[in-house]
């Protein structure tokens, strides 16, 4: 089985990077974009019946640190 | 006195901070990453800076789940004191010993220069210090923009953890923090490298005295 795990700077986290993105947007004449957050996706390729559990244990202990990210995992 | 220092692959601090422990008077140990206990009769760890793990996934996260560092979380959560620096900080950031994060700097730039610090905690690393002193430092990092929720940037005011703090803020760090404490005061976690201004010919010896009294310190504790 495989999962996509999307790993993203909780929401009032500053993103300097997602920053600096969308200034370059605006520097190569695209107008209207209002934010921009950067963010990272993880696949996994997991033996078949590895449970929620397990995953969201992954993504506790090293795919996210939730002091500063959230995590959404995706079943493929 | 024993210091140990942890060694993953990617630290480049490693040697500049045993010396400093060295000239301290400590017995320095340097310790693998892959290593599952720290030598027995160990004083105080250190966690030094460089790139561990090739800061893969977030600078410091590989580190933080490497053997030792379970030894070394058991070590402080029995009262044994760690220093980590710039790299080391966001290790011990990454296995809940401190409190927070470090992001990426708020200008994306990686800073490498001397800057001022306020001191300002209550502990063993800053005892040689005068509260409010202003000290110099070098600064090496890309991700030293130190975030925490208000409330945990509060409580380490409230129990005075600030260690050091900019002068001048480089990197976007909240309330211009540049080093925290433990509760117990006996983890300090710093991006400024105290190791880099130890002895005259690095031309700044203010990171000396951060080392200087703790094997007295620790004699007495």
């Amino acid at each position: 089985m495989k999962v996509r795990v999307h790993v993203m700077l909780k929401q009032g986290v500053l993103d300097p990077q997602g920053e600096a993105v969308r200034h370059a947007l605006g520097a190569l004449g695209f107008e209207g974009v209002s934010s921009v957050r950067q963010g990272k996706v993880i696949e996994l390729d997991l033996a078949d019946g590895t449970s929620e559990a397990t995953i969201g244990e992954m993504c506790e202990k090293l795919l996210a640190n939730t002091v500063i990210e959230s995590y959404r995992v995706e079943q493929l | 006195m024993k210091a140990a220092v942890i060694v993953f692959p990617g630290s480049n601090c490693d040697r500049d901070m045993a010396v400093a422990f060295e000239q301290a008077g400590f017995d320095v140990e340097m310790v693998w990453h892959k290593d599952t206990a720290l030598p027995s009769g160990i004083d105080m760890v250190g966690v030094p800076g460089g790139f561990s793990f090739g800061d893969y996934l977030r600078c410091g996260a590989i580190a933080a789940n490497a053997p030792i560092v379970r030894d070394v979380k058991a070590f402080a959560d029995k009262g044994g004191y760690v220093l980590g620096v710039c790299n080391g900080f966001q290790v011990l950031t990454e296995t809940g010993l401190l409190p927070g994060a470090l992001l990426r700097n708020s200008e994306l730039k990686y800073i490498c220069r001397t800057v001022g610090l306020k001191v300002e905690g209550d502990s063993i690393f800053t005892s040689a210090y005068q509260t409010g002193e202003e000290i110099a430092l070098p600064i090496a990092h890309h991700d030293g923009n130190y975030h925490a929720d208000d409330a945990t940037l509060d409580l380490l005011e409230g129990e005075g953890r600030v260690a050091f703090r900019y002068t001048d803020n480089p990197n976007g760090s909240a309330r211009d923090m540049a080093g925290i404490l433990s509760a117990n005061r006996r983890v300090l976690g710093m991006m400024p490298h105290p190791e880099r201004a130890s002895e005259a010919a690095h031309g700044n010896e203010d990171g000396a005295r951060l080392f200087a009294n703790l094997t007295s310190a620790l004699t007495t504790a």
